[in-house]
């Protein structure tokens, strides 16, 4: 049966193939950094993975309750496009959503103190891991309904072009919301109408237990916008050059009036699905092979060393003080008060003035 | 300073697990991702990774140990330079880990009512001295589905997770096994899409059961249910039945926040052409579902994601089925009615000893089905008691608890010695911080004083 699926699904790509002119990735995997560029990705993503280490390890205290999913292995990815974005874009994600959050510059206690549903949380401990938000930042969540996002993405897109703030919205997926019809629903939307939206499919190769290649007809997801006639393409999310490269053309192309565009960043996430999640349908073979051999963050740190621009030492103290402000976030997160009874029932409706 | 590693949280319901086994030992250096051991929760078997570098300093929990609690110090991992003396350093200065009150992450109402307090009524649905086995919600819901699938070709289930991962919640565990990937099938995350396509099946003769992760999911496809399902027989003029069942926990889980946490029976139930069950013990659980699936009409059945773990007495007979329709005295009393389902019932029951105790007996009924409504059971109630307080996870406005107000001062309203009452969850979205989702949800405490407060006692 998976095997015919497979059949299937080559065929029907090679099919739409043709209908759309793409570049497909020129596999550019050398190193289009600055030294100064390679640092501050390197401190970015080590500062989500550490972010990410910490809320998994206070979640096994009991400090953090209900689904928390952790974005440890997916880190180029938001930073190479945070890299290429312009002050006024937007970020719209899932529920898989700290390191968008981090990337954007929200203040790791807020975000910590949000896991823990403390009143100094980014929603004042009413959201939690899943739904949170930051207008001064433009996040517009954290949202729990699988590819709910995508209509709402396209939305902000809408009011870009309707403004004409010359902002794009940068709309996250997963593989697994790929097969949401609203999305496909957004696509018409957004290239009949031309909006600046960057569609960005973080292919983790799995929704919770089922991987790609059993939920999907059509594996290569850059493509499916290919009935509407958006322009996609398939991306190295491992290689956080690659990335910021990438997604500084397509926002380019957004931006200038062309309307959507896909990326599809071909990632991977090391822990699983949420923290309950034992992840028995993946070998720990190929866990360890994407972690050994396509590690975001180890990629940098062997080009900083091999280049000299960083020292063993260097690198020791930028972990030394990222894990301090991890561990200040984790300590404000566990001191902070639980929010006001009375805020039980604040927030609902906006009141209007008497 | 040496540091402890905890045993952890792994899930939302976890309180205790079994260290099965360590893959390091004492003397061995660890990186941030190392797999360390490996331990067994309530759901699964999962590995725990080191966060931070260092050297296994000591083990405090040897392998094979059951019921170690969250948060207990399982061993300590040293940093560069240390040796075992920081250990007991560390043990001296007695500042073990941060550790606020663990149970944090379940907290949420769900009071562990001893199923015992149950007094069950001589069941009428199961024959004096049949055998009974001690089942959980989700092994009787499975065994439901088990024996349906074995009597009719015709009923496969569907839904995301359930046939490889054995479900999200485990309910389908081993169907694909005795069944196939034919009748057991994995669908992509496509509700509108699957709920459709089960609606169409259901036309052409199939009996889909459709596995809804959580019915929060059901939203995307609420059209298809409402729009599909339940109308097309009458537009028909009776030609498309649509024998389906829509399952899948509902309600109220834990700390999950706003979108994860509702309670549809009030949505459904205010449908022509369904039915709506919820059942809250493991034998209705069976006896329902069974029916459900044999029921010619498409059928919402609401289960709980609290209540699935809770083990009850489940009769041994070859086909023990339920018919849909009537509600169930759980607890005999005469002096005020209390009327809950699903997950409500947890909190009822436990009001119910507490009015016991002080003198007020309560009479507890379980709705089981929401649509269509045992009013009969229910007036028949009020007439002996002359007092109703509703119990419900759902919202008041509109609620279960509303129409069943309704429907009592209407049909018996000379009986009534005090206003009907009703207790339900805040009218608010569901907040996440672990203080404010127990103020959301019905307390024991809230209907006990409802409940005195109808007695006017
Ligand atoms: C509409 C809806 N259906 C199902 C779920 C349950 N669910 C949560 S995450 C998830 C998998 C999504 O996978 P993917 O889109 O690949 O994102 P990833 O988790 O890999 O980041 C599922 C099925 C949900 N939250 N919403
Ligand atoms: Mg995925």
């Amino acid at each position: 049966m998976a095997t015919s699926r497979k059949a299937s699904a080559t065929k029907s790509r090679s099919s739409t193939k043709s209908k759309v002119a793409t570049k497909k990735s020129k596999a550019r995997t050398t190193n289009i950094f600055t030294p100064e560029q390679d640092i501050d990705a390197y401190r970015e993503m080590l500062m989500i993975r550490r972010f990410e280490e910490k809320a998994g390890q206070m979640y096994g205290m009991g400090l953090i309750g209900g689904f928390c999913h952790l974005y440890i292995g997916q880190e180029a990815v938001v930073i190479g496009i945070s890299m290429a974005i312009n002050e006024g874009d937007q970020f719209i994600t899932s529920y898989r959503d700290h390191g968008h959050m981090l990337a954007l510059g929200m203040d790791p206690k807020g975000v910590m103190a949000e896991l823990t549903g403390r009143r100094g949380g980014y929603s004042k401990g009413k959201g939690g891991s899943m739904h949170m938000f930051s207008r001064e930042k433009n996040f517009y969540g954290g949202h729990g309904i699988v590819a709910a996002q995508v209509p709402i993405g396209t939305g902000l897109a809408f009011s870009n072009k309707y403004l004409g703030n010359g902002a794009v919205s940068v709309t996250f997926y997963g593989d697994g919301a790929s097969n949401q019809g609203q999305i496909y629903e957004s696509f018409n939307m957004a290239k009949l109408w031309s909006l600046p939206v960057l569609y960005v499919v973080e292919n983790n190769q799995y929704a919770m237990g089922t991987s790609i290649a059993r939920a999907s007809s059509n594996m290569d997801l850059s493509q499916r916008g290919a009935s509407f006639g958006i322009p996609g393409e398939k991306v190295d999310g491992m290689n956080v050059c690659a990335v910021k490269e990438a997604s500084a053309r397509a926002l380019e192309h957004c931006r200038s009036g062309k309307g959507p565009f896909i990326l599809e960043m071909m990632t991977y996430r090391y822990r699983g699905h949420s923290m309950s999640d034992p992840a028995k349908y993946r070998s720990k073979e190929e866990v360890q092979k994407m972690r050994a051999e396509h590690d975001p963050i180890e990629q940098v740190r062997a080009r900083l060393l091999s280049s000299k621009t960083s020292s063993e030492a260097d690198l020791k103290d930028i972990d030394k003080n990222i894990r301090a402000i991890v561990a200040e976030a984790a300590e404000f997160a566990q001191s902070d008060a639980q929010p006001d009874p009375s805020e039980l029932y604040t927030d609902i409706l906006i009141e209007l003035d008497a | 300073m040496p540091i402890q590693v905890l045993m952890p949280a792994l899930s939302p319901t976890m309180e205790e697990g079994k260290l099965s086994k360590w893959l390091v030992k004492v003397g061995d250096a660890v990186a941030s991702g190392d797999v360390i051991a490996e331990i067994e929760t309530d759901k699964a078997t999962m590995e725990i990774e080191a966060v931070d570098e260092g050297k296994i300093g000591r083990i405090f929990i040897e392998e094979g140990t059951d019921n170690v609690a969250i948060n207990t110090p399982i061993a300590v991992i040293l940093a560069d330079g240390e040796d075992e003396s920081a250990i007991d350093e560390m043990a001296s200065n007695a500042a073990p880990a941060p550790v606020e009150t663990p149970t944090a992450a379940i907290e949420p109402a769900v009071t562990e009512t001893s199923v015992s307090s149950v007094v069950v009524e001589a069941d009428p649905e199961i024959p004096s001295g049949t055998e009974m086995v001690s089942l959980t919600i989700r092994e009787a819901l499975r065994d439901a589905m088990v024996e349906e699938m074995r009597r009719d070709e015709a009923v496969f289930v569907m839904g995301e997770e359930v046939a490889e991962y054995q479900g999200a919640y485990k309910v389908t565990q081993g169907l694909l096994d005795e069944f196939g990937d034919k009748r057991v099938v994995d669908t992509p995350i496509t509700e509108h899409g699957f709920a459709g396509l089960g609606v169409g099946a259901a036309f052409g003769g199939l009996k889909p059961v459709v596995e809804f992760m959580t019915f929060n999911f059901a939203m995307q496809a609420i059209d298809h249910i409402i729009n599909s399902a339940a109308k097309t027989l009458y537009m028909s003029g009776g030609q498309m039945g649509c024998s389906i069942v829509f399952r899948g926990p509902n309600g109220a889980a834990a700390r999950v926040a706003a979108q994860h946490s509702q309670d549809y029976a009030a949505w459904y139930a205010a449908i022509p052409g369904l039915k709506v069950v919820s059942p809250y013990s493991a034998s209705d659980a069976k006896g329902l579902l069974k029916a459900a699936i044999r029921d010619p009409n498409p059928v919402i059945f609401l289960e709980h994601e609290m209540l699935y773990g809770h083990s009850f007495d489940v009769p041994v007979l070859d086909d023990f089925v339920i018919p849909l329709g009537s509600a169930k005295i759980l607890r005999q009393g005469a002096d005020v009615t209390l009327v809950s389902y699903s997950n409500g019932l947890t909190y009822t029951l436990g009001a119910a000893d507490e009015l016991a105790a002080e003198g007020i007996n309560a009479e507890v009924i379980d709705l089981r089905s929401i649509r269509p409504l045992d009013m009969a059971t229910i007036i028949t109630s009020v007439k002996k008691t002359g007092r109703i307080v509703t119990i419900e996870e759902g919202w008041a406005t509109c609620g279960i608890g509303a129409e069943i107000s309704a429907r009592v001062v209407s049909e018996a309203f000379d009986y009534l010695d005090a206003p009907p009452t009703r207790i339900s969850s805040e009218d608010v979205p569901m907040p996440y911080a672990a203080n404010l989702e127990k103020l959301a949800l019905p307390s024991v405490d809230e209907i006990v004083v409802a409940a005195k407060a109808v007695c006017y006692a």
